[in-house]
């Protein structure tokens, strides 16, 4: 008689292994069911807010919303030579329209981002063409020269499509031409690199110095007695937990003509009285307040790495013949490598990101790439170039965080 | 730390030496508090120490400053001091207004922060949760992502849907950058949880709810409230924001500081630095005693 195995049942007699899975699903569920509020909340207030932005930057339609007819008929147009007469009856039917319902600036405004002028040339010409007749390529040509320029109309063809790569052209100083694709700005026009570079270039300047000015803080205080370390302690957490306007405000105190360390200098003699340092309103003073900002988010991590070190190998070492430096370089300092890696990413990407310290005391030569983001959001209302730069801005945080997920972990971020 | 008596003279020297440098790094940590103290007392309106403050003046210090952060604005400062003068400034103080707003703002992002990350943190704990490590890095995010650019997002959606310049939209703000504080300490404080207590309490009968409130609550409350002042501070010290979503109406300290220091610099901005400093100081240490009850409540003894 075969020996038939008979699968476990619990006491209602369905399979074990049926019922153990239900369990776990049911389990699984209730923790999901734990997490999800916040995830909904974050999704919806956060996730979605910053895609919506971003598809601003490869998606505008503001010229086809309010000159859909235009927009179509110049779809057929090679963009060789002028249009044809149907496409100016269209654009003063159409701009007579615009006048009428006040929508004509905001057209302008779109096209001028794209050829710089056409501002005046669009409302001059809307401005006349409430009162234009047949032929209308003549009535719009007399209206103003630039009508006449092939270049003019291929500006208003790119801007009539509604997704277009312009924008993160621009954002890397590229200016989109019709029939042409990419060409590089003129030199002077190139400000976007130059201010990605600055970005990073400071970023990594910040983080240098906070890795040499947190890595013998931390030392020192992962080897001083619990007691006296956990004093100093404080020194380092009050900064932390200090208002982010506070300490801004206390650097233009210190740094400023009148501040203290020039009032120092000019007591010591190291400079006169009426040669004061200009230690603000540029990169030094963005470097000094941002260093002082972010060291904490050095020393901690670094310190936590640090208290795990036992001792007794950098004295193995030193009892082995190496010199204190060759101990340091080649027991101590490997050791600390990944506290130095948590560190480092993470002060480097909050400063990558930095806006009010810069733009409070960055003055001209120390603003940073946030800078111009909320410049094109509040001020200049150029929001599909605002969401360009944030979605190259965004791209390499997003890079440098899941390195550090790699590296760190997000679940061993730790806070005080 | 002594010496022992076998180091060489150049071991001496270095270790004094980095002593110094290390105490020097310590100055500059605390030197922007160490400077805003005193010079928030200036009699004078300027930024900057004067003659008669380094020669201890009496007459150089004043408490003018102070008085300003509850004048400003008001209809009648110079009016006497009595009920109606409080009340105006109650009302009309600029600065007044811009702590109400900020405790108004903060209290209520705080709430339910503390309370969405509280449940996300427990959930994240358990070992059954799906996709554990994505959905963190999602719920941290709000973090790591430039603030302009998450400001910038805001902005721009909820000028679809009417919420801009309207304290619930400040708040929705707040709320999404203080989850990641609440969620990264009460994950801290859930790590040295022992899960056989809620088997225990499974066990002698009690619901998911009495094990959650009776037996999990009270042992990981100590990082529930420090991940709730973590969530305050970002809210109180939070700009960006402010700057993008909240109209006058809504100003903030920060907002205000952030007004003050770019039009007309006066030290009344120092006095409020104190202030914060003052809270600030305050809170460190409330998380600090909350840090060594969690840790007492939880058996680790520190080494």
């Amino acid at each position: 008689m075969p020996n038939v195995v008979e699968p476990i049942t619990a006491a209602d007699g369905t399979p074990l292994k049926k019922k153990l899975a239900r369990a776990l699903f049911r389990s699984k569920l209730r923790a999901a069911g734990l997490v999800l509020p916040l995830f909904a909340f974050i999704i919806a207030t956060f996730v979605v807010p910053i895609f919506a932005l971003m598809l601003q930057g490869v998606h505008n339609d503001t010229f086809y919303t309010y000159m859909p007819r235009t927009a179509e008929v110049l779809n057929d147009w090679d963009g060789e030579s002028l249009p044809g007469e149907l496409v100016f009856a269209t654009l003063a039917a159409e701009l007579a329209k615009g006048k009428k319902e006040r929508t004509v600036g905001k057209v302008a405004t779109r096209v001028n981002r794209q050829y710089s002028g056409a501002r005046s040339t669009f409302t001059k010409t809307a401005r006349k063409a409430v009162k234009m007749e047949a032929p209308f390529k003549e009535a719009i040509l007399k209206a103003d020269k630039k009508w006449k320029r092939v270049e003019f109309w291929q500006a208003i063809k790119l801007t009539s499509e509604t997704w277009t790569p312009a924008f993160y052209g621009a954002a890397l100083d590229y200016e989109l031409k019709l029939n042409e694709g990419f060409e590089r700005k003129v030199e002077k026009e190139r400000i976007h690199v130059k201010l990605f570079w600055r970005t990073l270039v400071i970023s990594a300047v910040v983080m240098g110095c906070c890795l040499l000015l947190g890595y013998p803080v931390a030392y020192l205080l992962a080897t001083l007695p619990l007691k006296t370390s956990n004093l100093l302690m404080i020194l380092v957490l009050l900064p932390f937990w200090t208002s982010l306007l506070v300490r801004t405000t206390a650097w233009i105190a210190i740094l400023q003509s009148q501040g203290v360390v020039n009032d120092i200098l000019v007591w010591v003699g190291v400079t006169s009285d009426d040669s004061r340092f200009s230690l603000i309103y540029n990169m030094t003073g963005t470097v000094v307040a941002m260093t002082h900002i972010l060291l904490p988010f050095m020393v901690l991590p670094l310190y936590s790495v640090m208290k795990t070190i036992p001792p007794a190998y950098v004295r193995a070492a030193r009892s082995l013949g190496a010199t204190p430096t060759l101990a340091f370089l080649r027991i101590y300092l490997p050791q600390t490598v990944p506290g130095i890696g948590a560190g480092g990413l993470l002060v480097f990407i909050l400063a990558i990101g930095y806006y009010i310290t810069p733009a409070l005391v960055g003055g001209q030569s120390g603003v940073l790439i946030s800078n111009m983001i909320a410049f094109h959001m509040k001020s200049s209302l150029n929001w599909s170039l605002a969401a360009a730069l944030g979605g190259i801005l965004l791209a390499g945080v997003l890079l440098l965080y899941w390195a550090y997920d790699r590296v760190v972990g997000i679940d061993n971020v730790k806070l005080g | 730390m002594a010496l022992p008596p076998y180091t060489t003279l150049g071991e001496k020297i270095w270790h004094y030496l980095f002593r110094t440098i290390c105490g020097l790094i310590f100055l500059f940590l605390i030197m922007p508090i160490l400077v805003v103290l005193p010079l928030s007392f200036n009699v004078e309106p300027y930024f900057s120490f004067t003659e008669g403050m380094l020669r201890f003046d009496s007459e150089a210090f004043s408490l003018r400053w102070y008085k300003d952060i509850l004048t400003n604005g008001m209809a009648a400062p110079e009016a006497p001091v009595d009920w109606v003068w409080v009340a105006d400034s109650w009302k009309n103080g600029q600065w007044i207004r811009a702590i109400k707003n900020s405790f108004i703002i903060g209290i209520a992002s705080t709430l339910i922060a503390t309370s969405l990350g509280t449940l996300a943190a427990v959930g994240l704990s358990r070992s059954e949760m799906p996709y554990k490590r994505f959905i963190m890095a999602v719920l941290i995010s709000p973090m790591i992502v430039p603030l302009v650019i998450t400001a910038a997002g805001m902005f721009y959606a909820f000028a679809q849907i009417q919420l801009n310049q309207t304290y619930i939209g400040v708040i929705l703000a707040h709320v999404v950058l203080g989850t990641p504080f609440v969620i990264i300490t009460v994950t801290a404080t859930l790590v040295g949880f022992d899960k056989s207590l809620i088997r225990a309490s499974n066990s002698l009968g009690a619901g998911a709810g009495t094990t959650f409130f009776k037996i999990q609550m009270p042992l990981i409350l100590p990082g529930v409230i420090s991940g709730g002042l973590f969530a305050f501070i970002t809210s109180f010290d939070e700009v960006v924001a402010i700057i993008f979503l909240a109209s006058p109406e809504q100003r903030t300290i920060p907002r205000q500081m952030w007004s003050g220091i770019r039009e007309q610099i006066s030290p009344t901005i120092l006095a409020v630095a104190t202030l914060l400093v003052l809270l600030s100081i305050v809170l460190l240490t409330v998380i600090e005693l909350l840090r060594r009850r969690s840790e007492r409540l939880r058996g680790i003894t520190r080494t």
